[in-house]
């Protein structure tokens, strides 16, 4: 498959921290790769570097979208190329709604008015998917949400706005079994319709049950320490991360 | 603005600031002044004389507008709240006719200058579509004023004030003009009755409860000159109205004045909802006295966007008079650079189980500073009343400025009061969110302050908060880097 997220010797920091000390990485067309590795390995950064985060600092090597390198661009550009990031954390902005946050966003990436109509619609669909009460879409967004309900409101979000590439960060953290479930639903409908690609971030093997997995790294200390296919990650669920801890 | 307000912050407040370029175009347009008429500059009895003249006044009506400008020279001027040494009373002119006969009821005869101002302002569009009636004030004299047949077959009455002084309204006028704001309340009340002109009366009989909004706009094109319009709105028993108020001026080098009144009379279990967009040129001085007296049973809803002039000491007043009347007020100030707007509100309860709730943001930027002041007074009479204040403040920048300024005076142990003060900046992390979803810097920013704002804009019918983003964008726009 063509090649769509390639990453080279990346070295960041985050205030005089090195968090990431060299990481490379390839992700192809519609694949789904898989991050692990123990707290503090440099996961989350890796998502938000990739989004372009301006807190954290490349100070090496560079990262390429469909071949061009957009390690200086700014996140709005790099949405527009087709990136998306599920946030661990998302963000509570209070008078905007989610729907119309949404709205506002589909027509930044695309440069297009979109019709109320048509966009009511695919958003009421997207949201049973997810099984979120449709009065979700009127509230202010991710304003007292529950923890399960933001990470809804991110796939949500990821169902909207078909993106080529989404990172997965820890989505399935704090999350019961049941919002796992429905969560991963919304992953497989994303795959199903958008046929993207995904860099799915966590520590658990619930939320890729339902995920053909194309390849597992293992994120230590700031590097990819192994890659493995799919069979890694039932390995590292069995004896954990000791063995790579440098 | 009040003379009785706690002069609590001494002000030393003159910053210098990056006035940022912005596009005004929409309401920076202006036309030659071809006034039919207009008196000297400045201020003597002689030019308040005039004035009464040129108006046909009745004579109790002259001999007010004399005393109030007796009360004027006597009263010092304000000095509590931000500068306004740029104004000089001596190169105010204080009444301009506009090039028109009399105000006209059919759009179709309204001079084409003053047609098309209003035409690029939305105004016919709006009263086409959305609204019960317009009244249209260019400089000192309504243009234009009309309510729809259904509203005027209800008995609503809604005409400008002289013609309604010229009628057999002159009785209920005299009754309630500048008696909820007395000349003697403070310096610019006193001016005002000595040189008002133009304005809106509105009268809601009993039980009528008008659907659709009516709307007042205030235009000043004239340089150098003041308006001093005064509205008065009487809504009977039982009644319900919402009233809008929308006010702009192109930008001119020399200072204007805009010295309005307001006054609200909310009867017996009536309800008024009063909403102003007000967005002035930032070279006016916006000295205006709001107040509404609401009677038992009754309820005051003031929603308040304020985003222009150079200068505004703006504080809306509700005098809850009778048992269980009630009185909300939504507001949003956007200080930019180069203004400093002085506003809040107040809100007196006289009487038993009144209740006031009181929401306000106030916005700040490139060096702009916003201060909001809160007066909250329950006398002894009022036992079993409640009161909640809140208000949040944003920084956009380090060079700004936000206070806030509650004033409580409580004089019964059986009330409950509560107040809520937040001061806030936009978070980075909330603006990379936005950004990881295409929003760019520019339009990320403009979206937290429209949803810190949403307190009023949700409070106004669509096309007014529409606008209201519209200004909110204009003011953000270059505010990155």
């Amino acid at each position: 498959m063509a090649e769509l997220l390639k990453i080279e010797d990346l070295c960041v920091r985050v205030e005089e921290k090195e968090i990431l000390q060299g990481l490379s990485l390839t992700v192809g067309e519609g694949e789904t790769h898989v991050i692990m590795g123990p707290n503090g390995a440099g996961k989350s950064t890796l998502g938000a570097v990739v989004m372009r985060d301006p807190r954290y600092v490349v100070t090496r090597g560079r990262v390429l979208l469909e071949g061009e390198d957009i390690t200086a661009e700014s996140p709005d550009k790099v949405a527009k190329r087709g990136l998306f990031l599920s946030f661990q954390n998302p963000v509570e902005v209070p008078g905007i709604s989610l729907s119309n946050f949404i709205r506002t966003s589909l027509e930044n990436r695309t440069g297009k008015r979109i019709r109320i109509w048509d966009f009511k619609k695919e958003l009421e669909q997207a949201m049973e998917i997810l099984h979120m009460d449709p009065s979700y879409a009127e509230r202010d967004l991710n304003v007292g949400f529950s923890g399960g309900e933001k990470k809804k409101a991110e796939i949500l979000q990821l169902l909207m706005l078909r993106p080529k590439l989404a990172i997965l960060d820890e989505t399935d953290s704090g999350l019961d079994v049941d919002a796992v479930r429905i969560v991963s639903e919304g992953i497989e409908a994303y795959k199903r319709s958008v046929g993207g690609a995904l860099l799915v971030i966590t520590h658990s093997t619930k939320i890729l049950e339902s995920l053909q997995v194309d390849a597992t790294h293992v994120l230590v200390d700031g590097r990819i320490v192994r890659d493995g296919d799919a069979s890694l990650v039932e390995e590292i669920n069995a004896s954990g991360f000791e063995k790579y801890a440098g | 603005m009040d003379s009785n307000m706690d002069n609590n912050m001494e002000n030393n407040r003159k910053e210098k600031t990056v006035v940022a370029d912005i596009d005004r175009s929409i309401y920076d347009f202006r036309y030659s002044e071809e006034d039919a008429y207009k008196v000297d500059e400045g201020l003597t009895p002689q030019i308040v004389r005039q004035i009464s003249e040129e108006k046909g006044d009745p004579d109790w009506m002259r001999d007010f507008r004399l005393k109030s400008l007796e009360i004027y020279n006597q009263t010092e001027m304000v000095d509590w709240g931000p500068e306004i040494d740029g104004l000089d009373m001596d190169h105010i002119v204080t009444y301009v006719r506009p090039n028109t006969e009399r105000m006209k009821t059919d759009w179709a005869e309204v001079p084409e200058d003053i047609k098309d101002t209003f035409e690029r302002l939305g105004i016919p569009k709006a009263e086409r579509e959305s609204l019960a009636g317009v009244g249209a004030q260019y400089d000192s004299e309504l243009v234009y004023h009309n309510v729809k047949d259904e509203v005027a077959a209800q008995g609503v009455i809604y005409t400008d004030l002289e013609s309604a002084l010229h009628s057999e309204h002159e009785a209920m006028i005299r009754d309630h003009f500048m008696k909820l704001v007395p000349p003697t309340d403070h310096k610019f009340a006193a001016l005002h009755g000595a040189v008002w002109s133009g304005g809106s009366f509105v009268y809601v009989p009993p039980g009528v409860s008008v659907e659709i909004p009516l709307q007042s706009y205030f235009r000043l094109n004239a340089a150098g000159a003041g308006q001093f319009e005064h509205t008065l709105i009487i809504v009977d028993e039982g009644a319900y109205l919402h009233f809008i108020e929308g006010c702009s001026a192109p930008k001119y080098n020399v200072a204007n004045l805009h010295a309005g009144c307001v006054e609200l009379y909310v009867g017996k279990n009536a309800s008024l909802r009063y909403s102003t967009i007000e967005n002035w040129s930032k070279n006016m001085y916006n000295l205006n006295t709001k107040r509404a007296r609401v009677e038992e049973g009754g309820k005051m809803e003031w929603v308040s966007g304020s985003f222009g002039s150079h200068v505004s000491y703006l504080y809306p007043m509700s005098v809850l008079a009778g048992e269980g009347a009630r009185c909300e007020f939504s507001g949003v100030t956007f200080a930019g650079a180069g203004q400093n707007l002085d506003t809040g509100t107040k809100v007196l309860h006289a009487a038993p189980n009144t209740s006031s709730y009181v929401n306000t943001r106030s916005i700040s930027k490139g060096g702009g500073i916003s201060t909001f002041r809160s007066s909250v007074v329950i006398t002894e009479k009022a036992k079993g009343s409640k009161s909640a204040v809140s208000c949040e403040s944003l920084m956009v920048d380090d060079i700004s400025r936000s206070d806030t300024i509650p004033a409580m005076d409580v004089r019964t142990p059986d009330a409950d009061v509560g107040h809520e003060a937040r001061i806030g900046r936009i978070s980075d992390d909330t603006v990379f969110y936005l950004m990881s979803r295409g929003l760019s810097e520019e339009d990320a920013r403009a979206l937290i302050v429209s949803g810190f704002a949403d307190n009023v804009g949700k409070e106004l019918p669509l096309e007014y908060a529409v606008e209201m983003n519209n200004l909110i964008r204009l003011e953000m726009k270059g505010s990155i880097g």
